[in-house]
């Protein structure tokens, strides 16, 4: 493990300069496109914390992806409208929420798992769509200005594509570094366990229950932090940022990219939004090949494209994968 | 008091098509072991093609005879050519491939039929409302509250006293013994998927006329169909019975009782019901 993680420095240094690089030659649109790339891709990430490290399909991720939205958006309007307070009511709020809900759902594992985080999901969703008087009802929170950033005593608007793009990449490679020494440290290793054989795990002394919750909250932060991002990108918080058929968007894009390789769900994310703009420039019907494309990848790529690209290249080279 | 009974009614009615779908869903589940995510849409299929027959030859029974068994049969290509590959693999993967079959067939049917909704009118002989104390009531819905149960008392008995429900039920508890001693269970697992998919169109050949027909359907029933599957217990008929009943009268009581915090009312009972009784009210217990 510590060998390969070593051998994966390179490329993600590489990726991490051209991303760096990106402004200096990409269109605007381009880089639009982008920065909604790296904000899906942090939220597909923490879904993966859970589903590909852990073993466990939650489909109620939106819920605190658009929970992280909101608690971004209210702290801009009713408290201090600093960026940085706004993202860390985002951070803390999801946290909390993804610890009463995960205390609660962690007791339960596979389908059931997946069908009772749909269930708290939806509830969220229904407090954001019903309750007009706070978060704006089916209209959404669109009632905000995004505050600039003071770096060095230079006051640096938001509202330029090129900041709010580095500020996205900084925050989301921030939080990917975060879950990248999170799945290799002792504890990556101790979810993995569970994910494998939760019995096993529970024979040698951990505590299983604990150990999903931690990887639940973790997830549930990072995705409040998503959404705290999301939101600003659209200048709206809407409730159907937390539906379920929003989680599945983080669903179908880690398994588009791989669930079983660090990045794959940031490369679903990329393939995802790509096609979705390339698709959607001929026809409105992106749905329909969306459908089509999964189908065929979970036949032909049962590993993701990421995860089959990666398969491919490193076969014969190394031994059996570990 | 007519308020209360008018409530009962719309609730067994939206309960009885749940259960249609839901009948489908857990025999699926329960002998296959695959949870169907493109059950909602099999379901709004059937709406459609119901609604294209009437159009054509402008009977609705022959909508409800023809229809069903179309997706019955697309659903057997589905299953042969689709699933089957995936068997081997984690349950995830056949979650994810129904998901994109959902994905596919939602949007088709938009681009087939457009994204608005449609009307149909029941059938003459159940048109119409009938007198009801004071009030009216229509008499579709009637009709749907006694065809729920019949359609599944048939089912169980089909389960319960036939040879070929025995079969099925014996190769569901034990797919590779039931193998051993002669049973082909890979045909069979087309066939049970097709039945499903074809109580699915059922369902929704049926809905029809008792709300209107639109691209969203198959989304909306096919979460409340999970609930009812997941809290009467997976592949048990009176749980898929009970399940439909609690979540139609949640619908119709909830709509006039609580309106703000209706929609949550299935997710807050699905909750409750799994946190204390994890296999649900009618499913054996881990």
């Amino acid at each position: 493990m510590r060998f390969r993680a070593r051998g994966d420095v390179v490329p993600v240094l590489l990726i991490l300069l051209a991303l760096i690089a990106a402004p200096f030659f990409l269109s605007i649109y381009g880089l639009i496109v982008l920065t909604e790339i790296l904000t899906m891709s942090l939220f597909a990430l923490s879904f993966n914390l859970l589903f590909g490290y852990t073993g466990l399909l939650s489909f109620g991720q939106a819920g605190f992806f658009g929970a992280g939205a909101y608690f971004a958006v209210l702290t801009l309007i009713h408290g201090p409208g600093s960026l940085w307070a706004a993202l860390a009511a985002a951070v803390i709020g999801s946290a909390v929420l993804a610890a009463v809900i995960g205390w609660l759902c962690v007791r339960l594992d596979e389908i059931y798992f997946a069908i009772l985080t749909l269930g708290f999901g939806m509830m969220l969703f229904t407090i954001a769509h019903n309750w007009r008087s706070v978060t704006g009802g089916s209209d959404g929170l669109g009632n905000f200005t995004l505050p600039g950033l003071n770096l060095f005593g230079h006051d640096i608007s938001l509202f330029h594509p090129v900041s709010f793009y580095f500020l996205v990449l900084l925050i989301a490679a921030l939080g990917a570094l975060l879950l990248w020494r999170v799945v290799g440290s002792p504890f990556g290793l101790l979810l993995r366990g569970t994910r494998e054989n939760s019995l096993r795990v529970s024979f040698v002394g951990a505590n299983v229950r604990a150990v999903r919750l931690f990887a639940f909250i973790l997830a549930g932060a990072l995705a409040g932090l998503a959404g705290a991002l999301f939101a600003f990108f659209n200048r709206i918080a809407s409730p159907e940022m937390l539906h379920w058929s929003f989680s599945g968007k983080a669903v179908l894009m880690t398994i588009l990219g791989g669930s079983g390789v660090f990045l794959g769900p940031a490369a679903g994310a990329a393939i995802f939004f790509v096609l979705e703009h390339v698709i959607t420039a001929y026809t409105t019907n992106w749905m329909i090949f969306l459908g089509a494309i999964l189908v065929v990848l979970v036949l032909a790529f049962p590993g993701g494209v990421l995860g089959s690209l990666l398969d491919r290249l490193t076969r014969g080279r190394k031994g059996p994968p570990a | 008091m007519e308020g209360l009974l008018a409530n009962v009614l719309n609730g067994l009615s939206w309960g009885m098509l749940l259960f249609l779908i839901s009948m489908g869903l857990t025999t699926i589940f329960g002998v296959m072991g695959v949870l169907n995510f493109a059950h909602g849409s099999l379901f709004m299929l059937g709406a459609y093609l119901s609604m294209q027959f009437v159009r054509w030859v402008g009977s609705f029974w022959i909508g409800l005879l023809l229809g069903p068994p179309i997706v019955a049969g697309l659903s057997i290509l589905l299953e042969r050519f689709l699933l089957r590959p995936l068997y081997g693999r984690d349950v995830s993967f056949q979650l994810l491939l129904t998901f994109g079959v959902m994905l596919f067939l939602d949007d088709g049917v938009r681009l087939i039929w457009g994204a608005a909704y449609h009307v149909v009118d029941p059938p003459p002989l159940l048109s119409g409302v009938i007198p009801f104390f004071s009030q009216s009531y229509p008499v579709y819905r009637l009709f749907l509250v006694v065809l729920g149960p019949l359609v599944g008392i048939a089912l169980w008995a089909f389960f319960a006293f036939t040879r070929w429900g025995k079969i099925l039920r014996a190769a569901a508890m034990d797919r590779q013994m039931a193998e051993i001693v002669g049973v082909r269970v890979p045909a069979m697992f087309t066939a049970v998927f097709g039945f499903g998919a074809w109580l699915a169109a059922l369902g929704g050949a049926l809905a029809a006329p008792h709300q209107s027909v639109g691209p969203a359907m198959g989304e909306r029933i096919i979460i409340e169909s999970f609930i009812v599957v997941v809290i009467g217990g997976m592949g048990s008929f009176p749980g898929a019975f009970v399940g439909a009943l609690i979540l139609g009268m949640l619908n119709s009581f909830g709509t006039t009782l609580l309106p703000d915090v209706q929609m949550a009312l299935p997710y807050i009972l699905l909750a409750v019901i799994l946190l204390t009784r994890p296999r649900g009210l009618f499913g054996a217990e881990a």
